[in-house]
């Protein structure tokens, strides 16, 4: 590849050409604050805050100017400071300073930029543009008064998740990130995946916040709290306490837990062993009986309602399965209640998860096995459990190891991956494999399928059968799978969709940042998990195989329609009251 | 220039006739200022029916067509009166005496910046630079320019389309 080279401080730097003075100066170990930036995804030199002197008339933005041959760069002398000084206390005039109140203290970008260049005193104090206050949405709050304009979730919901549900409208002071024609944001066409909360440099974009209702519980002498785990949150939430993104932490969590007072520490991974189970049966029965293909997974709520939203008329591809966390609700609520002589109303089922969807997903009306009472009460993401586990003082990387509880605590190494992009599919490989040839799996790694590329695909021998299989994460990956299923062009047998990218250990309530590198480290963590289990395979979980005997009859049986299958609501792209037709998929 | 033909009272817009509008036009990304033009010149301003037929005509999202709509201050995405008044208030203007222009309007109209009066004639709108400092301050109503204006002229003009317009 073609080189150039620049001197950047004095110090000289070959970078391949088409760089930017940004990332020259990182291959020079030379640090250039940024906010707006964001590696591969959004540079658009919004915040001018990565200013430099480039011997040019005006100082010029880092993240937008190519390095050019026998460039000359200075990223530190006092106009270049004055400068972004300048431009970060103003950016503080407009911003909402209540730092010690605000979500994102201490992990603010904001923050730490001005600290970066030093900045003590309030130099500008003037009027600040009005507050929009959007509490709409279960899943996501927006606050303008801590916008920035940086437009990061501009070009994350519209790029990398295709939704477009926030745009900047206006010009000048009164510019601000809304959804269409200023709408809530519950109004419009929005997935709640929460990429946009999970790029925010700033607390204008957060998680709704539901600890305190998970400490009530808790201190209700009346209720039974039982919580569930999902497989990605193990992976990442070291990085709370600063432990580094890849460290696995399931046993100081379920310490965690246990110290926090929930009366069962149960995992999400249970579920997912008998999501395969049922979904894996469900596929064998399309493709049997000339069911609907390819069928479509429905763990992640975030795809659900985008293809509610985009592709209505596709509904019926798409797998009946509940997701795992509410599989795992109306069991906790039904079979586990039963088990040990408990009354519904008064289990409360916490789901922690590295999701804001899923809070969206446990108030959907049609997720409750009694009527009226909800089968998971509350969810919470990876970052609000971080906070309970602070709140407790708790020297997390010290906790000693603790087991999940059992029967809805007992999982397999197949039910970890459900967390990495492709884990879906390959669990279910793994146990459709056996289930169809009656052979063992040699090998149960299906590498091929693994790693971060957004659209994946695969020929998988089982039995008589070449089953195609095609793996998509972000939304606008799966738009080029739905965009091929419409013009007849897939001819796949299964395809696995998870809304954000690099699957759920990448999802919306995750420690914040997520970059690539970090994705990749958790997804490290997920397999490293899997190989450390015993049990790989989820149709060998023993307590999975017990439900089924006691209590579930046979999958795809009776009760399993009742409580592990659902259906889905076709919904308007623009706002108007949603259709109330009800499509299932399947036959 | 941009007319405005349409009664705020009157919000009703055809789906059909919307689809008509924006449908003359190529489904080029780069065709979404003329497009908007023609809408707020069929249509007065920008309806909500028509930020959605023209984004599913694009292929972009309802959010892009509304916040470029709103990023340039001669579209709107309310309806306006018959009579839209934009008063620059660039230096210019601004040095000549825009303000006490400005007073004198909203007396006669008494309705401030952004509003409409309740007959649906007027609309004020207090915007940047049109190129007029020449004649500073200056007003344009709809698409005619007065200019060298002092407050006292300001009943005439106002009255002139006032009856114009009934």
């Amino acid at each position: 590849m073609e080189q150039v080279t620049l001197t950047i401080d004095g110090k000289e730097v070959s970078v391949p050409k088409g760089s930017t003075v940004l990332d020259a100066s990182k291959a020079a170990g030379i640090g250039i604050p940024t906010l707006c930036h964001l590696e591969n995804v959004h540079a658009i030199g919004a915040c001018r805050i990565c200013l430099v002197d480039v011997g040019a008339r005006s100082l010029q933005t880092a993240c937008t100017y190519p390095a050019s041959e026998g460039m000359k760069v200075v990223t530190n002398n006092p106009r270049v400071r004055s400068a972004r000084k300048t431009v970060v206390e103003l950016m503080l005039s407009a911003h909402r300073q209540e730092c010690t109140c605000c979500p994102r203290s201490l992990n603010c970008e904001l923050q730490k930029v001005a600290k970066i260049l030093g900045i003590q005193e309030h130099r500008f104090d003037g009027e600040m543009p009005e507050q929009i206050l959007d509490t709409s949405s279960p899943s996501i709050t927006r606050d303008s008064s801590k916008c920035i304009l940086c437009r990061r979730c501009v070009t994350v919901c519209q790029q990398v998740q295709g939704v477009g549900a926030l745009f900047p409208v206006d010009r000048g002071f009164e510019t601000a990130i809304v959804p269409a024609l200023k709408n809530d944001l519950i109004d419009v066409a929005c997935v709640m995946c929460g990429q946009c909360v999970s790029v925010c440099p700033v607390g204008a974009l957060y998680e709704k916040d539901s600890t305190d209702d998970v400490w009530k519980a808790i201190a209700d002498p009346t209720k039974h709290v039982v919580v569930q785990t999902a497989p990605a949150v193990r992976a990442a939430l070291g990085e709370e306490f600063g432990m580094p993104a890849g460290t696995r932490v399931t046993g100081q969590m379920v310490t965690a837990l246990r110290q926090m007072g929930f009366d069962k520490v149960f995992d999400t991974d249970f579920t997912a062993d008998l999501t395969i189970l049922e979904e894996g049966n469900e596929l064998l029965h399309r493709v049997k009986n000339g069911g609907t293909l390819p069928m479509i997974t429905s763990c992640s709520p975030g795809w659900i309602k985008y293809i509610e939203h985009f592709y209505p008329t596709l509904l019926p591809h798409l797998s009946t399965c509940k997701s795992p966390q509410q599989m795992f609700g109306a069991l906790a609520k039904t079979y586990y209640a039963e088990k040990a002589g408990i009354k519904p109303e008064d289990i409360f089922v916490v789901s922690i998860m590295p999701c804001t969807a899923k809070k969206y997903e446990c108030q959907r009306t049609e997720m409750s096995a009694h009527p009226g009472i909800p089968d998971v009460d509350v969810v919470l993401t990876t970052r609000e459990l971080g906070k309970m586990i602070r709140e407790m003082g708790m020297d997390f990387a010290n906790l000693p190891k603790g087991e999940c509880d059992s029967p809805l605590g007992l999982s397999t190494g197949a039910a970890v991956i459900f967390g990495a992009t492709g884990g879906v599919m390959e669990a279910a490989l793994r146990t459709v494999y056996e289930v169809v040839t009656g052979e063992t799996l040699d090998n149960v790694n299906f590498t091929a399928i693994r790693g971060l590329e957004g659209v994946k695909e695969a020929t998988v021998k089982v039995g008589d059968l070449d089953v195609k299989v095609a793996i998509a994460s972000g939304l606008s990956n799966a738009k080029k799978l739905m965009e091929k299923i419409k013009n007849g062009e897939a001819d796949y047998h299964f395809i696995e969709i998870m809304c954000c990218p690099g699957g759920c250990l990448g999802g919306g309530g995750q420690p914040i940042p997520t970059t690539n590198e970090i994705r990749k480290a958790r997804m490290g963590a997920i397999y490293e998990e899997d190989e450390h289990l015993t049990i790989r395979k989820s149709h060998e979980n023993p307590a999975v195989l017990a439900l089924y005997a006691e209590f579930l009859g046979e999958p795809l049986g009776h009760k399993s329609h009742e409580l592990l299958h659902t259906h889905y609501t076709p919904r308007a792209k623009y706002p108007e009251t949603d259709k109330e037709e009800v499509t299932t998929g399947g036959e | 220039m941009l007319e405005t033909t349409q009664c705020p009272n009157c919000k009703k817009t055809d789906v059909a006739d919307i689809r008509d509008c924006v449908r003359q036009f190529g489904r080029d990304q780069g065709n979404l200022i003329p497009i908007l033009h023609a809408v707020q010149k069929k249509y007065g301003y920008l309806t909500a029916d028509a930020t959605e037929e023209i984004a599913d005509w694009l292929g972009i999202h309802a959010s892009e067509v509304y916040g470029t709509a709103t990023f340039y201050t001669l579209f709107s995405t309310k309806p306006l009166g018959k009579y839209v008044v934009r008063l620059c208030d660039s230096p210019p203007c601004h040095i000549e005496g825009s303000l006490s222009i400005q007073k004198a309007i909203e007396e006669d109209l008494g309705v401030g910046n952004g509003e409409t009066t309740e007959d649906g004639l007027f609309t004020l709108e207090v915007v940047s630079c049109f190129g007029l400092c020449g004649v500073a301050p200056a007003i344009m109503v709809n698409d005619e320019v007065h200019g060298n204006l002092t407050p006292e002229m300001i009943p005439a003009i106002l009255s002139k389309y006032r009856k114009e317009g009934n």
